[in-house]
């Protein structure tokens, strides 16, 4: 599926909640679900900075696309980073570096990507783009 | 005078306003508190009326600006019961103050292998500042600790001052225990080895009785914003013979006698330390916000604090999960907890959408999040405008967290 497609999914997904109580409860389904990151991965290293809750964000490059897996100890930013997770994740360095993540805003989360919203869901992005970015020079200068 | 809580809560007007539709609950008044309309006029007027630049000009504006700003250093002091208002100093906060303190007093008495003493419940403002000094002058930070309740051990502070200890460092408050220390007794304490002693003050003007005279404290650091009035003021109260003996902190205008290309002669205190135009409109506004306290009756401010803190925390304690962090004998309106094993951010995030506004995290103090083994915690911290009602909304919130990550 397209970035665009998951994107179309996801805020059709969350436009059958019509109240933020509903939006929540699924975002915690989300979060609640399995930890996705090896518990090697939970370290110093891997931790994102900014974030009230820790949150641990790994990425490795398969076949040309970037497989991202992580985890926090915070229950909706888990939902929230698994929402970007299945966004970026099994995409290429160039569609994450260019992505739009305005769906943020279409499923009612857009409060979390405020500058000084210390979950740092803009951290999480950041990141996941750097990394994209990372990948990028690496394969170029290969 | 009876306080009358409807008449208060009218006073702020941001009270009036909705969040998610909701009447606002704010319960974060240890991070700041509310501006009573007063406050806000002042602020007004000065610029509609006022606006000029103080100390320095002959014409009328800035003659009676003077006059307004040299009244207010007057009230400030005798609010806080200062020996003399030349001792108060107006600098843009708590964090500037002990900052202030550290490079000017600290750097110059601070030897090799010294001691300074801070607590293990310090904020960061009243910690960073004396590492980086230690650091500098190889000399050793010493850490009271304090039990599990929140308390300090007074036999073991005073056996922790000793020849080497050049300074003493205290909260008066702790912004995340909420435990109000003995510090009149351990500034006594401190005192019989001659070691002088700041008090971090962050959470205690406005909330209770500041008396410098009568803790007889070195240096006392406090933040107006944290009071009733505006950001980006506060006061640092040191005695006449350490503000004499101490270099300035930063240099320019207004602070100096005379100056001629090479050579510069500094001011007298207060101004010693006010190098450039202050922030009138701030210490005006402050002046404001602690009258307003005073009419409103401190020690009623105080007892209504103390009462809600009772009901908050018998509420929360009734409910299964709810572990509260600070159970000092002696405690501020500040109740820090956590629900169950919910993260103090996924809490938050969720009273947030009742219209509460409470804070999450380690609120500037890791070592004391440390201590206990936590990331965090959620803060509720009470002033004078807040009620049992909205202790209730809380406990809502707090049930339905429950409901939700349970
Ligand atoms: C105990 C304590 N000390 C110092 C500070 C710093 O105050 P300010 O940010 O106003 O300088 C705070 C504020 O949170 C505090 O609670």
């Amino acid at each position: 599926m397209s970035m665009e497609e998951i994107q179309e999914q996801i805020i059709t997904e969350f436009s059958y909640f019509d109240d933020w109580l509903d939006r929540y409860n699924h975002l915690i389904e989300m979060g609640k679900s399995v930890p996705l990151i090896n518990e090697k991965y939970k370290t110093k290293n891997y931790l994102i900075g900014g974030c009230q809750s820790r949150v641990w964000l790994h990425a490795a490059m398969k076949d040309g696309v970037i497989i991202f897996s992580a985890d926090s100890d915070a229950v909706i930013t888990k939902g929230i980073v698994n929402l970007l997770i299945r966004v970026f994740s099994g995409q290429t360095p160039d569609t994450i570096i260019d992505a739009d993540i305005s769906f943020i805003d279409e499923i009612g989360l857009k409060e979390h990507l405020s500058p000084t919203r210390s979950n740092g869901l803009m951290s999480m992005i950041k990141q996941m783009k750097l990394y994209a970015l990372a990948f990028k020079t690496k394969s170029a200068n290969q | 005078m009876t306080f009358d809580i409807n008449k208060i809560r009218s006073d702020f007007p941001i009270l009036q306003r909705k969040i998610y539709d909701k009447p606002l609950i704010y319960l974060d008044n240890a991070a700041t508190t509310q501006k009573p309309q007063i406050v806000i006029d002042r602020i007004t007027d000065y610029y509609t009326y006022e606006n000029a630049n103080i100390h320095r000009g002959v014409h009328y504006l800035s003659q009676i600006d003077t006059t307004a700003f040299e009244n207010a250093r007057e009230y400030i002091a005798r609010f806080i019961n200062a020996p003399k208002k030349e001792e108060v100093i107006f600098t843009k906060g708590t964090t500037e103050s002990i900052n202030l303190v550290a490079a000017s007093f600290g750097r110059k008495i601070l030897n090799k292998d010294d001691e300074v003493l801070v607590t293990a419940m310090e904020h960061h403002s009243n910690l960073v500042p004396w590492q980086m000094l230690c650091y500098e002058k190889e000399a050793r930070l010493k850490v009271i600790p304090y039990s599990d309740k929140g308390e300090i051990n007074l036999s073991t502070y005073q056996m922790m001052l000793g020849d080497k200890t050049k300074i003493v460092a205290l909260p008066h408050i702790s912004n995340t225990l909420g435990s109000i220390n003995p510090v009149k007794e351990m500034i006594r304490m401190a005192h019989e080895k001659n070691i002088p002693v700041l008090i971090d003050g962050a959470q205690a003007l406005s909330h209770l009785k500041v008396d410098i005279a009568d803790l007889d404290c070195d240096f006392y650091c406090c933040s107006g914003h944290k009071a009733y009035g505006p950001m980006g003021v506060g006061i640092l109260y040191g005695k006449t013979e350490h503000l004499n003996f101490m270099d300035p902190y930063q240099t320019g205008g207004e602070m100096v006698e005379h100056v001629t290309l090479y050579e510069t002669s500094f001011n007298e205190i207060p101004f010693k330390f006010e190098a450039g135009t202050p922030n009138v409109e701030a210490v005006l506004g402050m002046e404001a916000a602690l009258h307003y306290v005073e009419e409103t009756g401190l020690d009623e401010i105080t007892a209504h604090e103390k009462n809600l803190l009772v009901y908050g925390t018998k509420k929360l304690q009734q409910i299964k999960g709810v572990q509260i962090y600070g159970k000092a004998a002696e405690k501020a309106g500040i109740l820090s907890f956590l629900i169950d094993d919910i993260h103090s951010f996924d809490a938050g995030t969720i009273i947030d959408k009742f219209g509460i506004a409470i804070r999450t995290g380690h609120h500037c103090a890791q070592p004391v999040m440390n201590k206990f083994g936590i990331p965090g915690t959620v803060r509720a911290s009470f002033a004078m405008y807040n009620t049992r009602e909205e202790i209730d909304k809380l406990v809502e919130a707090i049930l339905q967290v429950k409901k939700m990550f349970g």
